[in-house]
């Protein structure tokens, strides 16, 4: 087994484990790589960069033609009144998991493998949680009437109600928002010191002195810097879990078929893990080819990605297979339709594509020529996009078309308006990605720094000159 | 800068690998130095221990913010939904406290994030504008690629031997730091 990853990468001298930058770089190199095309973007940021400021225009026009005429403009009515602008919800803050995931729980377990990609990961859950955000805000229709949410006294001298999910969501996301925010941005002080030192115009030098606070990298910072990292990994671990714990309950805490369920909380944490790495896949594949990253975003990156996305979507498969015979075990003849009429009923399509994308394509990537070719990752990443995106579809709307009353049984089609909410999100995630690449350090430099071999005291490049 | 007589901040040694940093590290702490600090791009595995620096206090700091934030989740949960404006709701209590569990945690979390992040501003003293160890055009690199000891004028056993001790370390370079 040892022989043959000898074979194939390269090995840290020290702890025997494999390199994460290869090619025998030095840390300016690091430096280099990743500062450069900071500073002078490569060619390609431009057609992407333009390009999501046309969907984020669709966005614009889809939010503004909603607010004109109220949500009557989306397919959303009775009784289906949770329509894509939930599923829209569930599905952004899925992916916004795939970063802290990385940048927390991956910290914990020591796996140095995470500082190639945990910023760019962290840019990513940041932007997908805003979207998630706006998105129950519009969904009331009212979205003037939103700080009701929020934890303020108002003209009715009522509260929020604390009894119902619906406000833990808001806890759960605003919080959730906010630590990881603190956190991407305690992991940018260093790198934003980097570009301050490195920079060559004084609005440069100004705007990443300010960013950075002032950090000179003194060793009695680096102990507290350190330690509240650790911390606040440690904080981000058991809220990464509570999130889409919280998001499932909104379901699960209704007495709905098909939501009622004690499976939703481990069920949605492992589909918010699949998707996040998916799109982390889907972003970093593109970026470390345009950005020459591919000595440092490796393939071996890529390849525990995929084994993260072959477990987690392993995983999604038998909670769907759990949840089938849960609702034939329980002789609840509500519980069976459901389940039957999601599989084979008037949204049978939307299922299988949602196992399809879920459950089979994933398999592919027990091998090794899949886990290692970006080019199929990159595919089927895509296919972990789509497939989730059915899966919170599947869950909202098969529940609420057949509900208890068949008198009140109907489809749910979307309009151009939906259609175009979901379009112009993608205009948003990938304008504000656009714009962090432009602008910060995509790697963690710092990190990324600690983690080669040549970081150890230990390490001894000229031999004998020391001890 | 005129006839004055220039103020000195300290010695600023360069060196070019975190082993070197780390053994002169643990020369000067041995020399008793008490104002000096090392400065690296990365933080360099132990070396608060070569340099002989106490544990940081931050753990305490986020204990304390995070249950001040779940005293904060819960108080305010129950005050307003059995005490404030009590409504019957779902056949529920008025305080439920399973039903607190999520938003007294998710505050608990909230606040303790807050403390950690700056806790550990406040105790390094930043944001901070300017600091002499900036007048060096060398210390650039120490985001870079390069490792430093300043060793301050203020420290009691400043004086010519402190030069010399950096000297014997390896340092690549020593400078004089002007405040």
């Amino acid at each position: 087994m040892s022989a043959q990853i000898h074979t194939e990468d390269p090995l840290d001298p020290l702890s025997g484990r494999k390199v994460l930058a290869e090619g025998g770089v030095s840390f300016h190199d690091i430096t280099e790589a990743v500062c450069k095309p900071v500073e002078d973007p490569p060619l390609m940021w431009w057609p992407a960069f333009l390009l999501s400021n046309v969907l984020l225009g669709v966005l614009g026009v889809s939010v503004l033609w909603l607010l004109w005429m109220g949500p009557g403009v989306w397919g959303v009515s009775s009784p289906v009144g949770w329509g894509w602008a939930i599923v829209d919800f569930v599905f952004w803050v899925g992916i916004g998991h795939a970063g802290t995931l990385i940048s927390a729980v991956l910290f914990l377990f020591r796996q140095d493998w995470r500082t190639s990609i945990n910023r760019a990961a962290e840019a990513m859950t940041i932007f997908a949680v805003v979207i998630a955000g706006m998105m129950p805000g519009l969904h009331t229709g009212r979205p003037w009437f939103d700080y009701w949410m929020f934890f303020l006294p108002n003209q009715m001298g009522v509260w929020p109600n604390f009894r119902s999910p619906l406000i833990w969501d808001v806890f759960a996301v605003g919080t959730y928002f906010t630590v990881s925010l603190l956190f991407w941005y305690m992991g940018l002080i260093p790198d934003l010191a980097t570009m301050r030192d490195r920079a060559r115009t004084p609005i440069r030098r100004m705007a990443y002195g300010v960013a950075s606070l002032g950090w000179r990298s003194s060793t009695r910072h680096w102990v507290h810097y350190e330690k509240a990292y650790m911390l606040l990994a440690g904080l981000a671990t058991p809220l990464v879990l509570s999130v889409h714990t919280i998001v499932s309950f909104d379901f699960a805490v209704a007495q709905l078929p098909g939501w009622h369920t004690t499976i939703f909380p481990p069920y949605f944490v492992a589909g918010a893990v699949f998707s996040g790495f998916g799109m982390v896949l889907t972003l970093l594949i593109p970026l470390r080819k345009w950005y020459r990253l591919e000595h440092i975003i490796t393939i071996k990156h890529l390849e525990n990605m995929a084994k993260i996305v072959l477990l987690t979507g392993s995983l999604v498969g038998y909670a769907y297979a759990m949840e089938f015979f849960i609702a034939y075990y329980s002789g609840n003849d509500y519980e069976s339709f459901v389940f039957i009429n999601r599989a084979f009923g008037d949204y049978a399509w939307a299922y299988w594509i949602m196992v399809t994308c879920n459950v089979i394509t994933p398999q592919l990537m027990w091998f090794k020529k899949v886990r290692r070719s970006p080019a199929a990752l990159f595919i089927l990443s895509i296919f972990v996009n789509i497939g989730m995106w059915f899966e919170r579809f599947v869950i909202t709307v098969t529940s609420l078309h057949h509900d208890f009353l068949p008198s009140s049984w109907d489809y749910f089609s979307p309009t151009i308006w939906d259609v175009g909410l979901l379009v112009g999100t993608f205009g948003l995630f990938f304008f504000l990605f656009s714009l962090f690449c432009r602008f910060l350090p995509m790697i963690a430099i710092a990190e990324l720094k600690s983690v080669m071999p040549q970081a150890n005291p230990h390490y001894h490049a000229k031999e004998g000159e020391h001890e | 800068m005129s006839s004055q007589k220039k103020r000195i901040y300290g010695l600023l040694a360069e060196y070019e690998t975190p082993a070197e940093v780390y053994h002169a590290c643990e020369q000067v702490r041995d020399a008793g130095y008490r104002f000096w600090d090392s400065h690296t791009p990365f933080p360099v595995h132990n070396l608060d221990k070569a340099m002989g620096l106490k544990q940081s206090p931050v753990p305490w700091l986020v204990f304390v913010g995070g249950m001040f934030g779940v005293a904060i989740g819960l108080g305010t949960q129950a005050y307003v939904s059995g005490v404030d404006y009590p409504i019957i709701y779902a056949g529920k209590p008025y305080i439920p406290w399973q039903s607190f569990v999520p938003v007294t945690f998710e505050s608990g979390v909230l606040v303790a994030s807050f403390c950690a992040l700056f806790g550990m501003l406040g105790l390094n003293g930043l944001p901070r504008l300017h600091h002499p160890v900036f007048n060096s055009e060398r210390f650039r690199r120490a985001t870079d690629d390069r490792f430093f000891i300043a060793v301050e004028a203020r420290d009691p056993n400043y004086g010519p031997q402190t030069r010399r001790l950096l000297e014997s370390t390896g340092a690549a370079s020593v400078e004089e730091l002007e405040r």
